[in-house]
């Protein structure tokens, strides 16, 4: 069976022509080319493909295309210029950066669901992806310098105008 | 990428969803149910699995239940994810087990169900199931049938041709029991398990299931009651519960039989001090 979708991603609405067998990582790179979820080992296990669905990390290696159909989709596209994105360049959090998008995918997730995330969350997180070149530690600080930032946003006093 | 293609279905009942695969397997399109989906995108992809139509039942009210009054039975429907389990605090007995299967993200989208009828061993999610004698509810074309967790779970859930899990049933009696749940990897933070071993103290005995050491995931009673005879010193106990291990022991690239077996004896030794209060 071939349908046609609209899916929502990153905000915009796009249709694509897909069999029911696709998965969301191929639709999203063949369909869409929206390339910024990588191909890695399309068994659940590198996240290298960690998309967003309604705000929680999802590997869309193993997700359906026709699952995603209502869901509020979020790649690493739609995550330009955010905190997470900059504290991956300032803290060097990648070599090659294959795995890149895919944990900065997980880790914008982790410090908006879990604001006060403490080491052993974050752990939790962050283990579902692998990284070839095991930049771990800068991958941790980036993360934690994203979460510090937001606490002291959050103890900074408002102007009450 | 799959490499054959299938129809796609969501029914919004368990009617609807069970005339649906009755049609397609009468039009030989080998229907398979699937919630999350994770194992017919993996194993499909190494043509371990094959279908013309899949039959998904998320949309199905009854598999997303998630249900406990006081002094009641805790209902879980088996489509909610295993996220959704553990977060949930419902029965802490089976969300600590999902909590260790996969890692953070794939628990997302795998599901009760999914775990427990899954072609992969382990089936972790089991173990509680079975130390809580829990009900299994299934729907089929004959109707709905709820069955004690020990007729249907015989090494891997058996369901009749057509049926699927809807629920689960547990006593809210055993929200509050004392466990002990410990996952051992062989090195990694997320892997399949070395062996998985979780028990549960009922009054003054403690019931015992374990996942990984053998083909399939049991609850020994035979290994329970050696446990459970405080005449003898507790090595004792652990030796000759140790050999009441129902199958043979696996011997694979985590670990040799006779690894498992010394991981065994450990933290089997941690689960009785752990709940007995025995000294080491």
């Amino acid at each position: 069976m071939i349908e046609k979708l609209t899916l929502d991603i990153n905000g915009e609405q796009w249709v694509a022509t897909v069999r029911m067998a696709d998965t969301l990582l191929d639709v999203l790179r063949e369909k869409l080319d929206l390339t910024g979820a990588k191909r890695g080992c399309e068994n659940g296990d590198c996240g290298s493909c960690t998309v967003l669905a309604d705000g929680l990390p999802v590997k869309s290696c193993m997700m359906l295309a026709v699952d995603a159909i209502g869901k509020k989709l979020t790649t690493i596209e739609g995550l330009q210029d955010t905190p997470m994105q900059h504290a991956f360049v300032e803290k060097w959090a990648f070599q090659c950066g294959y795995c890149t998008s895919g944990f900065i995918m997980n880790a914008h997730a982790l410090v908006n669901q879990h604001p006060d995330a403490t080491d052993e969350i974050m752990e939790e997180w962050l283990s579902s992806n692998i990284c070839r070149c095991t930049s771990y530690q800068e991958i941790r600080e980036a993360v934690k310098s994203v979460l510090k930032e937001q606490r002291f946003d959050r103890k900074r006093p408002r102007n009450r105008r | 990428m799959l490499h054959f293609n299938f129809d796609y279905y969501r029914p919004s009942s368990i009617d609807e969803a069970v005339e649906l695969f009755d049609k397609l397997d009468q039009d030989g399109k080998k229907p398979i149910y699937l919630s999350g989906g994770t194992e017919i995108t993996t194993l499909g992809r190494l043509n371990q699995v094959f279908t013309k139509a899949v039959i998904d039942v998320k949309g199905i009210p009854e598999c997303n239940v998630l249900d406990y009054k006081q002094d009641s039975v805790v209902v879980v429907g088996a489509a909610l994810t295993l996220t959704q389990v553990w977060e949930s605090k419902i029965l802490p007995l089976l969300g600590e087990a999902c909590v260790r299967i996969g890692d953070r993200t794939s628990r997302n989208q795998i599901t009760l169900g999914g775990n427990l009828a899954s072609e992969i061993i382990y089936r972790e999610a089991v173990l509680p199931l079975l130390l809580s004698n829990s009900t299994f509810v299934v729907a089929g074309i004959e109707g709905i049938r709820q069955l004690s967790v020990h007729k249907i779970f015989k090494e891997k859930l058996r369901l009749k041709r057509g049926e699927f899990l809807v629920q689960i049933k547990v006593d809210g009696k055993y929200r509050k029991m004392p466990f002990y749940i410990e996952k051992k990897r062989k090195s990694e933070r997320v892997d399949y398990p070395l062996i998985t071993l979780e028990a549960l103290k009922v009054d003054r005995s403690i019931r015992l299931a374990i996942s990984g050491l053998c083909a399939f995931p049991f609850r020994s009673y035979e290994m329970e009651k050696e446990l459970n005879n405080t005449d003898i010193s507790i090595e004792e106990r652990i030796d000759r519960a140790i050999l009441r291990i129902p199958a043979p022991v696996i011997s694979d690239i985590r670990g040799s039989r006779e690894y498992r077996i010394f991981v065994l004896r450990n933290t089997l030794l941690d689960a009785l001090i752990y709940l007995g209060g025995v000294r080491a």
